[in-house]
């Protein structure tokens, strides 16, 4: 920080008064504030976000009330592993994308622009956002999981250091593509459809919704496995369930190591996407 | 004193079409200079690149001493925006909205008295979105004051104003240019507003620049012909003479004493802009 002494145009006889360049990280911080209090005291979309997952947990357990034959693990245990990577999907990929539309339909871009904000601030205030809504959402989620499907959380340090990877590896990568993905809609009444179909279809391909996700067609399945929605729920359901499950999965095994590279390659691709499509300005500004 | 801007020879076009056609302006520190000129003439574009959104194609552009194309993010400390259209921070209120934008200079105006200054001391926990069209406006306009800006772009600020709303406006931007000498660049279509605030006026035209003088000189506008009317035989009658004393003097001997229905007129702005856009009146 430099700090600056100035004297007071109205009254130049008055002690100089001592003035200090805002430091990076306190705008950085200060964005993370905006973002939060704008996100949560826009009512509708809150519930939206966070019910949205309890709904469709509470529902598809309700009709896939089974257990699995060869592990006697219900269903609903799968479909609560696989909904914390919706979960974090839907905060990350749909949120982040319809939010930077609106904020480049709205003016908040353009104003951003125009003040003296270093990029960064507006990138690590998203960060904070995504964060934040990203962990209210998984603690919903598992709430909900352990309450009414009797999810074991896990007691090993080993597998929350999986949940930890796997949990910052998919924010990241659907943070990232949500971000690109903001590029492609026109307005923010657009963006819904435009981000949210192509997000429920894959949530249909990555064995979110029908589990487990062997039952799936093979194509969907081949479809699925080309995308980061179908390895975090992966990872999670490698996290919250025995290992006998991972008998079910495609593979036969959790396959970490490949898990690991998919989400990382997406990471690795939504920045490039990012820093190759990202603009300050609406489409009509020019 | 130096000029809060200078540009020469500024040219910038899209798509093969010049928007900006040798754009020469000067505005001094401290003045309010009103650009004037119909949609599409270029006013946009020369205001967006003297804010740094927009890079130009060819010609020497100086504000605040910096080129805005190269400027370091410290040249914005100086620099106030009022955007057109913004509909940004709706769900802050509008003391959070105004502090938050104080964060970013780091000798801000407190965030009161720039409230005080705006007139939204009153309105300042309700949240933006609920306020009227004209106070959202002077959300912006504390946005872009609060920095203590040297310059300050105001971009169509009154549109949508109710008359009484223009008005305070108006008194705002004298109090900032009187006290505390701040350069304002104002686009606009109200030539009232031009001639209310402005001390030179500039018109752009297919990205040039047509005339540039006081509001009251525009266009030979002090010394052009006056317009005498009045009434006689129950018609209304004009002469257009650089005379209009002697006319009148003259007439008042015919009608011994009063003359019916008698106005003098000289072109208003708007005649002399008008004609300078080269529009059909």
């Amino acid at each position: 920080m430099t700090a600056l002494t100035t004297e007071t145009p109205e009254n130049p006889t008055s002690t100089p008064r001592t003035v200090r360049e805002p430091s990076v990280w306190r705008l950085c911080l200060s964005r993370g504030g905006v973002e939060l209090r704008q996100f949560f005291r826009e009512r509708t979309a809150v519930i939206f976000t966070f019910a949205l997952p309890v709904v469709l947990l509470i529902l598809l357990g309700a009709i896939f009330d089974k257990q699995m034959a060869a592990t006697g693990i219900p269903s609903s245990q799968l479909l609560a592993a696989g909904m914390i990577a919706a979960g974090i999907g839907s905060t990350c990929f749909v949120n982040l994308a319809t939010s930077i539309t609106s904020d480049r339909e709205d003016g908040t871009l353009k104003r951003l622009r125009g003040v003296p904000m270093p990029p960064i601030a507006y990138f690590v205030g998203k960060i904070i956002l995504v964060l934040v809504t990203a962990v209210v959402e998984v603690a919903i989620v598992l709430a909900i999981a352990t309450i009414f499907y009797d999810l074991p959380l896990p007691t090993d340090v080993g597998r929350w250091v999986t949940f930890a990877w796997v949990f910052l590896l998919g924010v990241t990568g659907c943070s990232l593509l949500g971000t690109a993905m903001s590029s492609v809609p026109r307005s923010v009444r657009a963006a819904a459809p435009i981000v949210n179909l192509p997000f429920l279809i894959l949530q249909f391909v990555s064995g979110i919704f029908i589990v487990p996700i062997t039952t799936l067609p093979q194509v969907l399945q081949q479809i699925g496995a080309v995308f980061p929605l179908k390895w975090m729920a992966q990872g999670f359901r490698s996290v919250f369930l025995p290992d006998a499950v991972a008998g079910m999965e495609p593979a036969g095994v959790w396959e970490h190591g490949r898990i690991a590279l998919v989400l990382a390659a997406w990471c690795l691709g939504g920045l490039i996407l990012c820093l190759t499509t990202f603009r300050w300005q609406g489409r009509k500004d020019g | 004193m130096t000029d809060a801007v200078q540009v020469h020879g500024l040219h910038k076009s899209y798509h093969g079409a010049p928007a900006v056609d040798g754009v020469d302006l000067t505005i001094a520190d401290g003045e309010i200079f009103a650009l004037l000129g119909p949609n599409g003439a270029g006013k946009t574009t020369t205001v967006e690149i003297l804010e740094g959104f927009r890079k130009r194609d060819s010609g020497e552009v100086r504000v605040l001493g910096e080129d805005p194309q190269r400027a370091p993010r410290r040249w914005r400390y100086g620099i106030g925006l009022v955007l057109q259209n913004a509909s940004d921070m709706a769900d802050m209120t509008v003391v959070e909205t105004v502090r938050h934008f104080a964060g970013y200079y780091p000798d801000p105006r407190p965030v009161d008295e720039v409230l005080e200054l705006v007139g939204l001391t009153e309105k300042a926990d309700k949240k933006v979105r609920t306020l009227s069209g004209g106070q959202r406006r002077r959300v912006d306009v504390a946005i872009g004051v609060v920095g203590r800006p040297r310059l300050l772009f105001l971009d169509e600020p009154t549109t949508g104003f109710d008359p009484e709303a223009r008005r305070q406006f108006w008194a705002l931007i004298r109090q900032l240019s009187e006290q505390d000498a701040t350069t304002i660049l104002l686009t606009t279509h109200y030539l009232d507003e031009a001639e209310a605030l402005a001390h030179r006026v500039g018109v752009i035209s297919a990205g040039r620049i047509l005339a540039v003088d006081t509001p009251a000189n525009l266009g030979g506008r002090a010394s052009a012909e006056a317009t005498v009317s009045w009434i006689e035989n129950g018609e209304p009658r004009h002469l257009r003479t650089d005379d209009p004393t002697g006319a009148t003097l003259k007439l008042a001997a015919r009608f011994d004493g009063q003359i019916p229905g008698l106005a003098i007129t000289r072109p208003s702005l708007e005649d002399i802009y008008l004609d300078l856009i080269g529009s059909p009146r």
